[in-house]
């Protein structure tokens, strides 16, 4: 009984430092996201308690506009990151010559400081002298040069484009391990039954690639839906606009206009999603797990 | 038996050419923005704004990479500044992690589980969420344009993954060496000490890389909003300020980037098995 109780004591102990600092960095600002919601905090010396009122006019605005905005842009962002890391694990997952060579070029634009990887996409989306427009205009596709920062429609593509140049690493190299670890005798059994590369690939890789096919998408949607850097260093959430999300919107109004209490109340609305994300997230895994130990 | 997996694997040539055809196209795009910024950094500024466009530096140079080091005022204490706002956090999320990590690994408790999943869900958040108190809160300590005000919150964020990690691998060392160890009359901080902790060095080398690249990677949002003054700047912050200027000399500034990924670069090509074990770890078998 005494052993137990101190060997609990000293797992507390352990535990302590980290617990303590996650509460003071995270957990308490997380509770003061929420109760800066309800004032009116700014620069002003006074704050009043103001109740429902950011949340009032937050539907008074364009913000209805940008949650949609961000969904859709999510969407595009995961689901592109997704085909492509897909087909890139099945390129790098082939056993020919400089495999190795070709999976750690794979990792830069992962590994590189993110605000880097950027500042180079925006020389390339540059108009008049990008490398895309530019190629473009050689190749006789497009007829002028076209400053893909500049107008909206070009803009949101483009910040979705470098948002999956950088999340395409992590889904490669996580479905690659994944597609490593189906048993090589399922292949080896259909191989022997007379089954064709197509085939084995319709039918034993994707069906058993398919719980970590979601787990990553889940983690991706969960990333994705947090992205700033990208479309802060791209376009500031412009033209018109037109590249904010929700995430931009609640920084440019409490950092940008010190409205502490209307950006909270932005940002009380993205924790909302992201806890629904989270629990969605934690409960299709464990459906998962489950299911992987039935069977 | 064992030519089997060799024939499995025998492709035909038209299959070998569009295996490497997709490779190709796949790495393109990974590698474009990497290939062009190297080739802007060599062309000179007259080149670059010429058009029609070309790829190729006509007679590039690395002048660039002279240059800037006169015309990015500070550059060199970027750099410094980025390295050593990545060092100390990674060495504050070892010293958190580490004992974190073997209570996870070793002690069932009551709320253990939920405890893991409470720090597994800060992941969840970015500090962009969580900014309006963070900068209040930093405001309070009297932080604000200081060193700590970039390291303090960011190494909140690189807890959960080092803790996941880290547990991840001391679950694997046999839970007998614990008990021998406590059988000799050994103390649990005895045992931590001079038993785990020396086997568990691998496993602490691989949390230690992956946060610091995490860390060197992902300076810009606190360092952003948390510091204004220059002498403090990470890197990426202090080349988004050059970034932000009206004209920007473009060779220039993918020079200094270069160098500036340099480190990262050096990581990958030495370190690339330990940085794909550590950060796919526990993602196929959960």
């Amino acid at each position: 009984m005494n052993v137990q109780r101190s060997t609990l004591i000293f797992a507390w102990m352990l535990l302590l430092p980290a617990v303590l600092y996650v509460i003071v960095i995270v957990a308490y600002p997380l509770l003061d996201t929420f109760i800066l919601s309800f004032t009116d905090a700014s620069l002003k010396k006074t704050t009043n308690w103001i109740g429902w009122v950011n949340y009032e006019k937050i539907f008074n605005t364009t913000f209805a506009e940008v949650i949609i905005r961000t969904f859709v842009w999510t969407f595009f962002s995961v689901a592109i990151k997704m085909i492509i890391g897909v087909f890139g694990a099945c390129m790098l997952n082939a056993a020919v010559p400089g495999r190795a060579l070709f999976r750690v070029l794979t990792m830069p634009p992962w590994i590189v400081p993110m605000a880097i990887g950027i500042f180079m996409w925006g020389w390339m989306y540059n108009g008049q002298f990008g490398m895309i427009s530019g190629v473009l205009q050689n190749w006789g596709i497009i007829d002028g040069p076209i400053a893909f920062l500049a107008h909206g429609s070009t803009a949101f593509w483009a910040t979705i484009i470098t948002d999956v140049w950088i999340g395409v690493p992590m889904v490669t190299l996580y479905m690659l391990a994944a597609m490593q670890a189906v048993p090589q005798d399922l292949y080896e059994a259909a191989w022997t039954d007379g089954a064709g590369r197509f085939y084995r690939f319709r039918r034993i890789t994707l069906p058993l690639l398919i719980p970590s096919m979601i787990t990553m998408s889940m983690l991706s949607l969960i990333s994705t839906f947090n992205s700033f850097d990208i479309i802060w260093i791209l376009t500031q959430g412009g033209p018109n606009g037109e590249t904010t999300t929700m995430i931009i919107d609640t920084y440019r109004t409490a950092i940008g206009s010190k409205k502490y209490g209307e950006g909270a109340a932005r940002a009380v609305l993205i924790c909302i999603f992201l806890s629904i994300f989270c629990v969605a997230y934690f409960r299709v895994t464990s459906r998962l797990s489950a299911g992987e130990s039935n069977r | 038996m064992s030519t089997q997996p060799a024939m499995i694997n025998r492709y035909r040539w038209y299959e070998v050419i569009s295996i490497y055809a997709g490779i190709f196209l796949f790495l393109t795009f990974i590698l474009a923005p990497f290939v062009e910024g190297f080739l802007v950094s060599l062309k000179p500024l007259g080149l670059l704004f010429s058009s029609p466009y070309k790829f190729w530096p006509e007679n590039g140079s690395f002048a660039a990479y002279r240059t800037m080091w006169v015309s990015v005022p500070g550059f060199a204490r970027y750099i410094f500044n980025s390295f050593f706002i990545s060092i100390i956090v990674t060495g504050i999320v070892l010293i958190l992690v580490i004992p974190a990590s073997y209570a996870f690994a070793r002690f069932q408790f009551r709320g253990s589980g939920l405890l893991l999943g409470a720090f597994l869900a800060v992941n969840m958040f970015s500090g962009a969420v969580l900014l309006i108190p963070l900068f209040r809160l930093m405001r309070s300590f009297g932080v604000l344009n200081t060193y700590f005000a970039m390291m303090v919150p960011g190494v909140a964020f690189l807890i959960p993954t080092a803790i996941w990690l880290l547990r991840t691998y001391m679950m694997r060392i046999p839970r007998e060496l614990d008990e021998a160890a406590f059988v000799d009359g050994a103390s649990h901080f005895y045992t931590l000490r001079r038993v785990i902790l020396p086997i568990a060095m691998p496993g602490i080398t691989v949390v230690a890389i992956t946060t610091f690249i995490g860390s060197y990677a992902q300076q810009f949002i606190f360092a952003l909003t948390f510091n204004s003054k220059t002498e403090y700047m990470p890197l990426p912050v202090g080349l988004f300020a050059y970034f932000g200027r009206q004209e920007v000399i473009w060779n220039e500034l993918m020079a200094a980037s270069f160098v500036g990924i340099t480190p990262a670069i050096i990581v990958i090509f030495f370190l690339q098995r330990y940085l794909v074990s550590g950060l796919t770890a526990g993602a196929v078998k959960q």
